[in-house]
């Protein structure tokens, strides 16, 4: 079977740099082949250079990239192709769907006007054809009364009804080659289910070649039939997906297949056996603008022990940390931390009470002040709490701290820029444990990071708690990792509390439906042969 | 992969010849009474309206004083203008945008309906309602320019507040039980400086031209002390005989107003983060 796409030694160069560093690879048709790696790793870079959608000042491709046509009528040359030809094959013969589809869709269209779009300038159907063929895609994307639905904004649609609109507008002219590049890192567990379905639905009615761009092995493992594994630039390993997991020739490969978190390997070290309760938070009530974003929420935390907090984007997770630290005012409940009431505390009381709860956030690129050196981050606290109140001082505090979580004492003198982001993570954990707190909330301190640096940012975490005895309140969507850090488990909905019970109870028997349905949509450890 | 400030802003040509002709001004303007061939009131009314020459490099005006020691010591006395008033613009502005935009609620709608207030002056108008108050000399426009830009640094310091004050690193020293005057000082002002340093470079010149046109209507610096509005307001009777007494102070006002509106630019190129990018791409990296 002739290939629907053939890579020959592609290239990318940024002035001196370069990002791609020789990538080759075949896509057939109904076939899908994942590209994985880190970030930086260079996947997008390959995707965009082989579909001639670079467009970086300054990036320059070379090499081959070669779509067949499916009439047989020969192939076309992408790379340095000019811009007439690429405009007839973009939106055309090649689909796209991107990472995140709220800024991917034009919030001034209707649904309507973006999906015929490239009906129109590809297929010279009239409006009114147009419009039938857009309302027969939203049907089979699976969005409900698509007849109605063409006159929707994107506003009034869900991030993954938004993804199912991208994945229409990108089969609209039944392209031969489908790009999906992370096409559902910005969605939850449950939706991204729903959309690789979908996806490989599609494949299958359409005979589409796909491209699956991740950072996921495990989701590429659903979707994929053959994997290159991208580092530096290069494609270290390239093999059908069984072989990728069950034999791994590269290294790398071993190492990013380890550094995976998977339901029911590990959990955390025991916990203290008879740990009295330290946070104890009842019936707590949140709402915004009248509408309830928490309701009666009770749970307690044990002296040393990790509670995770599980649920999916608009639960109310951050907004429980928000009203345990200060940020946000909750409506009614109660909350203790050993016996001292922290909810609606102010002056002198709350500032004794903001020294001993440190809130860890999630993007270690926001987290941190761009024009505050690292020194001066981590010692923030201390000159707040007029803590080592001393230059001398606080310098050895800070020289501890970094030493504490893993980072040379140099570091000190940096800006955040220039650290990698488990660096800035380190250096977010290492802020927030400087005045020694009892309680660390991490609200999904580990989300943004990829997973070999996630593994050792859940270690380092570990470590501490053992040695320093913290208690945790651990805030995730991703039930692996709340599993490997986790006590207790309590799953969220809607605000709400829908199963709260020690983790390996949680995780082997759930008792709820909705705790199922999150587990089931964990891709497995080893894909499922088909 | 991330350049560093200076080697951008050292990298773009326009940038650093309008920054070294401005400080050849600058140094220029502080050492006029030095430079300064002749006195600017020395009155020689024998060589009136002369054209350039080897002993009066741009002429003479109809009284016979030297334009060019009148032109340099002219530009010190706007410089000085623009520079106090800026600077009282940005102090007075910066406060109140940086306090409305952290603070938000009802003080940041009164204040800022106050600013909305002062910009439906027209610029000109305001100032001429406060020189007519306080009467003309070098304070009263000092001030009077001072008071028309503040709302302009108020409003920039505002918008960039809104959105710093809600990046997680302010979110978390707020958890942290960091006092707000603290997360102000050193959250929120060095994040917003970028934007307020372009735009004092820009309002610099803006006010060197407020100053020139004060002083062209008489409201501005009185004579005898020289101004470059004044000079081209005088020069208006004879500027078909003499065409240099007013295109001199003319140009020293467009090259002074050009060069802070190219820094303005190279500044933005740097500061905004927008527009960084694209700089950065133009360099190859």
């Amino acid at each position: 079977m002739t290939p629907v796409l053939s890579v020959h030694d592609l290239r990318v160069r940024i002035g001196r740099h370069e990002i791609v560093r020789g990538v080759s690879f075949d896509v057939e048709p109904e076939q899908t082949l994942g590209i994985v790696g880190e970030s930086g790793s260079g996947k997008t870079m390959t995707a965009l250079a082989a579909t001639g959608l670079l467009d970086i000042p300054g990036a320059v491709a070379t090499g081959s990239s070669e779509l067949a046509a499916n009439d047989d009528s020969g192939t076309t040359q992408l790379v340095g192709a000019k811009a007439r030809v690429l405009r007839s094959v973009h939106g055309g013969r090649v689909g796209f769907v991107f990472q995140d589809p709220g800024t991917s869709l034009n919030p001034l269209l209707t649904l309507e006007r973006q999906i015929t779009e490239s009906l129109q300038a590809h297929r010279n159907l009239t409006r009114r054809q147009a419009r039938e063929r857009a309302a027969e895609l939203l049907e089979a994307v699976g969005l409900p009364d698509p007849e109605r639905r063409l006159n929707s904004y994107p506003h009034q649609l869900s991030g993954g009804q938004r993804q199912r609109v991208m994945v229409a507008i990108a089969l609209a002219c039944d392209p031969e080659l489908l790009v999906a590049d992370e096409p559902t890192t910005a969605l939850d567990v449950t939706t991204q289910a729903q959309i690789v379905d979908l996806i490989k639905d599609l494949q299958h009615d359409f005979g589409t070649a796909v491209v699956w761009i991740s950072h996921d092995l495990g989701l590429v493992g659903q979707v994929a039939d053959t994997v290159a594994v991208m580092q530096d630039g290069l494609a270290v390993e390239q093999a059908p997906i069984l072989d990728v997991f069950d034999r791994p020739r590269e290294p790398y490969t071993r190492q990013l297949l380890d550094a995976r978190p998977l339901i029911g390997t590990v959990g955390p070290q025991p916990a203290p056996a008879d740990a009295p309760v330290l946070l104890d938070v009842q019936g707590l009530n949140v709402e915004f603008d009248g509408m309830p974003a928490v309701t009666n929420l009770t749970f307690q935390i044990r002296r040393g022990t990790t509670l995770g907090l599980v649920g999916e984007s608009g639960s109310g997770k951050s907004t429980v940390a928000g009203a345990l630290t200060g940020l946000v005012t909750p409506g009614s409940g109660t909350a203790t931390l050993a016996g001292t009431s922290i909810l609606g505390v102010r002056g002198t009381a709350e500032k004794a009470l903001r020294r001993r709860i440190s809130l860890v956030l999630q993007d270690p690129f926001s987290a941190l002040d761009p024009r505050t050196r690292v020194g001066s981050t981590i010692a923030e606290p201390l000159v707040v709490h007029r803590i080592r109140d001393s230059r001398q001082a606080r310098t050895n505090r800070v020289a501890e701290l970094l030493a504490l979580v893993g980072l040379p004492v140099q570091f000190a003198s940096r800006y955040p820029h220039e650290l990698s982001g488990g660096q800035r993570q380190r250096v977010s954990i290492a802020r927030a444990l400087a005045v020694e707190p009892e309680v660390v909330i991490l609200d999904e301190a580990t989300a943004s990071l990829d997973v070999s640096v996630q593994a050792k940012v859940l270690d380092l975490l570990t470590d501490l708690q053992r040695e320093l005895g913290l208690t945790y309140l651990f805030i995730s969507h991703d039930l692996a990792v709340v599993e490997r850090m986790s006590h207790d488990v309590l799953v969220l909905r809607n605000g709400a509390a829908v199963e709260y019970r020690p983790a390996a109870d949680l995780l082997s028997a759930p008792e709820q439906d909705y705790t199922r349905e999150l587990l089931a949509a964990v891709p497995p450890a080893r894909p499922r042969s088909s | 992969m991330r350049i560093s400030n200076w080697r951008l802003l050292l990298g773009n040509p326009v940038t650093v010849v309008s920054a070294v002709l401005l400080l050849a001004i600058i140094a220029a303007a502080l050492g006029a009474h030095w430079l300064a061939p002749s006195g600017v009131n020395d009155v020689d009314v024998p060589n009136a309206l002369r054209p350039p020459s080897g002993a009066h490099w741009f002429g003479t005006d109809e009284l016979g004083r030297d334009i060019a020691s009148r032109v340099l010591v002219a530009t010190r006395a706007s410089l000085q203008v623009a520079v106090v008033s800026v600077a009282f613009a940005l102090i007075a502005g910066v406060s109140v945008g940086l306090v409305a935009g952290y603070r938000g609620g009802w003080l940041d709608t009164v204040v800022m309906r106050c600013v909305d207030v002062m910009f439906a002056f027209p610029v000109l108008l305001l100032a001429l309602a406060i020189v007519a108050i306080l009467g003309p000399g070098l304070t009263t426009t000092m001030l009077a320019i001072g008071i028309v830009y503040t709302p302009i640094f108020a409003r920039v310091a505002r918008a960039s507040t809104l959105g710093v004050r809600v990046e997680p690193y302010v979110a978390v020293s707020r958890s942290m039980g960091s006092p707000h005057r603290y997360i102000l000082v050193r959250h929120v002002l060095p994040n917003i400086a970028g934007p307020l340093i372009v735009q004092t470079s820009l309002s610099l010149a803006f006010a060197i031209l407020s100053e020139a046109a004060l002083s062209f209507l008489g409201l501005g610096l009185q004579p005898p002390q020289p101004s470059l509005g004044r000079m081209i307001f005088d020069s208006q009777g004879f500027v078909t005989l003499a065409w240099w007494v007013a295109v001199v102070p003319g140009a020293a006002i467009f090259v002074i107003v050009l060069a802070f509106n190219l820094l303005g630019d190279g500044l933005r190129d740097v500061l905004d983060p927008k527009q960084r990018t694209a700089s950065e791409a133009a360099r190859g990296r």
